[in-house]
């Protein structure tokens, strides 16, 4: 078995939101494992089961071999949980967060001063160590919320939406740091995230998750192998579903996903294909306002398998069942 | 059970930092009770003059009652600091360790006692130099102390047991708007037992708030030490239940969360 093993999760909260519908991933032991998917996918439902903080309605899960439902206590010793949440006390200093969090983890106290002293320095957070985390930038709560979690040295990381509020540049601090971390620790790490070039950057294999299902797993590369060809996105005027119709007649194009006011083909050589598809749209009497043509990206393969493009903010917000 | 006594021990500290660390809240803490004290025992000055009421100095009579109903309602509030870790995400952090789950409510519970015990040594003080009198010496004061430190510590445990149940400030702001001053006024704070109408000295006879003024006023004046311990006892099974109620609400929290 794998470091977590998850099969058929279902969840339905008390006003009846199904918020996951049979969710199974396995994550082995060392990698980063990524859940993609808008907010309200799921994402942050399954971390909360994995973490014993709620009970999955059905299916099954084990946490570094303890079953979450049975041995909750077991799982709780394994992992380091990092919320989307901050869930750091801004009236502690950033130290006395650490030492708290090492007792409660059962570090042993003559071993808890010197480990946080190395956490502090690891995050960069030996100089602001001892100031309230109230006056801390959210950067560097981000990395407190990290050091947390690696207070009692886990097998096993839950990261869940670790950059979601940060600017550019601290998330790209970050995402060094989550280098760093895989390289130093070999932890294995359950990420969450809704930014598809997060994922792509950080994770060996990932499972894109939609309204509460597993719709595919693989690595980065794997998924993005899997659409053939250049991916070409015709933005035309009006409705996208005739513009749809017609490109479907052309040999040249594998597949069309109507999408808004673009649409968008798979063809062999999108070069080749280019005066073809737009010749196809004049001839049905179609305006076309814009041309773009790229190579395939994880927004592709997540446009493949749920039938939309990723629009990070599209689902009701996460946790509004709760 | 030595994971229940050390987990209690370090979010005590936890809590009590948090406090001293807000300035606000020991201003207030402070000040509070020299303005109920002023205030009161200023207004309802002449009410001893009424006759049948039990005692000549209103400070005197007043004392135990303000004692009281500001650990009353100090540790009523102490649910809006589990609403703020319930929002922030203190507690699911908690909750995803093998944290012992009694200690995250004791430790509350056992801080709500303690603010009360300290709050109350301040009034006390004061309503000394504002002219009360202690005849039941030490053992007095130390009996008003536990009984304060009692009812703080079961009304801690009901307000955390509402705001798990609730999770929103507005909602438990609500509650105790609406039982609050209430229960101060269905007890003898403020006015002596043989003055009060018979309905509401009837129903008076189940408020945990009157247990805990009346225990106080017999122990500052040294009598009844019967019913002082009978009070006490009341009180400690009050704290009984409300824990209990508390750690339910726990249980529902989690169950769905």
């Amino acid at each position: 078995m794998g470091a977590i093993s998850v099969k058929s999760l279902t969840k339905t909260y008390g006003n009846g939101v199904e918020a996951l519908r049979g969710v199974s991933f396995e994550v082995e032991q060392g990698e980063i494992f990524g859940l993609l998917g808008p907010n309200g996918a799921g994402k942050s439902t399954t971390v909360r089961i994995l973490a014993t903080l709620t009970q999955p309605g059905g299916g099954e899960a084990y946490v570094g071999g303890y079953n979450v439902v049975t041995d909750p206590a077991g799982v709780r010793r394994s992992i380091g949980y990092v919320a989307q949440a901050s869930g750091v006390d801004p009236w502690g200093t950033g130290r006395e967060n650490l030492m708290l969090q090492a007792h409660i983890l059962r570090v042993p106290s003559d071993r808890a001063r010197a480990r946080v002293d190395e956490l502090l320095e690891w995050v960069g957070l030996t100089e602001a160590a001892n100031k309230l985390v109230n006056t801390y930038s959210g950067g560097m709560k981000r990395r407190l919320d990290i050091a947390m979690g690696l207070v009692h040295e886990p097998s096993i990381l839950y990261l869940d939406e670790p950059t979601t509020g940060l600017d550019p540049e601290t998330r790209a601090a970050l995402w060094r740091d989550l280098d760093e971390l895989r390289r130093d620790r070999k932890l294995t790490v359950l990420l969450t995230t809704h930014y598809l070039e997060e994922a792509d950057r950080l994770c060996d294999r990932l499972a894109i998750v939609d309204h509460g299902k597993v719709v595919v797993e693989g690595t980065p590369n794997e998924l993005k192998a899997a659409i053939r060809g250049d991916t070409v996105t015709l933005e035309v005027a009006g409705a996208s579903e005739p513009a749809a119709a017609a490109l479907r007649e052309l040999d040249v194009v594998y597949e069309v996903i109507p999408n808004g006011t673009s649409v968008v083909a798979n063809v062999a050589s999108g070069a080749a294909a280019i005066p073809q598809l737009v010749t196809a749209l004049e001839r049905a009497g179609i305006e076309i306002e814009e041309v773009t043509l790229s190579r395939p990206s994880l927004d592709d393969v997540y446009l493949q398998y749920t039938g939309h493009r990723f629009d990070a903010g599209e689902a009701a917000p996460e946790g509004m069942g709760r | 059970m030595k994971h229940f006594i050390a987990d209690t021990y370090h979010l005590l500290i936890r809590h009590i930092r948090t406090t001293l660390r807000i300035p606000v809240w020991i201003f207030v803490t402070l000040t509070q009770p020299v303005i109920w004290l002023a205030l009161y025992g200023q207004l309802f000055r002449r009410v001893v003059e009424i006759p049948g009421f039990e005692s000549d100095s209103y400070i005197q009579f007043l004392t135990p009652g303000v004692v009281i109903m500001t650990a009353f309602f100090g540790s009523a509030w102490a649910g809006m600091g589990i609403i703020e870790d319930l929002r922030g995400g203190v507690l699911d952090r908690m909750l995803a360790t093998p944290v012992s789950r009694s200690a995250l409510i004791a430790s509350r519970v056992l801080h709500a006692g303690l603010t009360v015990s300290v709050q109350s040594i301040i009034i006390l003080i004061l309503g000394i130099i504002l002219g009360a009198d202690i005849p039941g010496g030490l053992g007095g004061a130390l009996a008003i102390l536990l009984l304060a430190a009692l009812l703080g510590a079961g009304f801690s445990a009901i307000s955390n047991g509402v705001a798990l149940l609730t999770r929103r400030e507005e909602t438990l702001i609500a509650v105790i708007n609406f039982f609050g001053m209430p229960l101060v006024f269905l007890s003898t704070a403020f006015m002596a037992s043989e003055l009060m109408p018979n309905w509401i000295r009837f129903v008076a006879r189940g408020n945990p708030v009157n247990w805990a003024v009346n225990g106080a006023r017999d122990a500052m004046l040294g009598q009844h030490w019967s019913d002082v311990w009978a009070y006490g006892l009341l009180l400690a099974a009050f704290v009984l239940i409300a824990g209990f109620f508390s750690t339910q609400a726990f249980r529902m929290y989690q169950r769905s969360a």
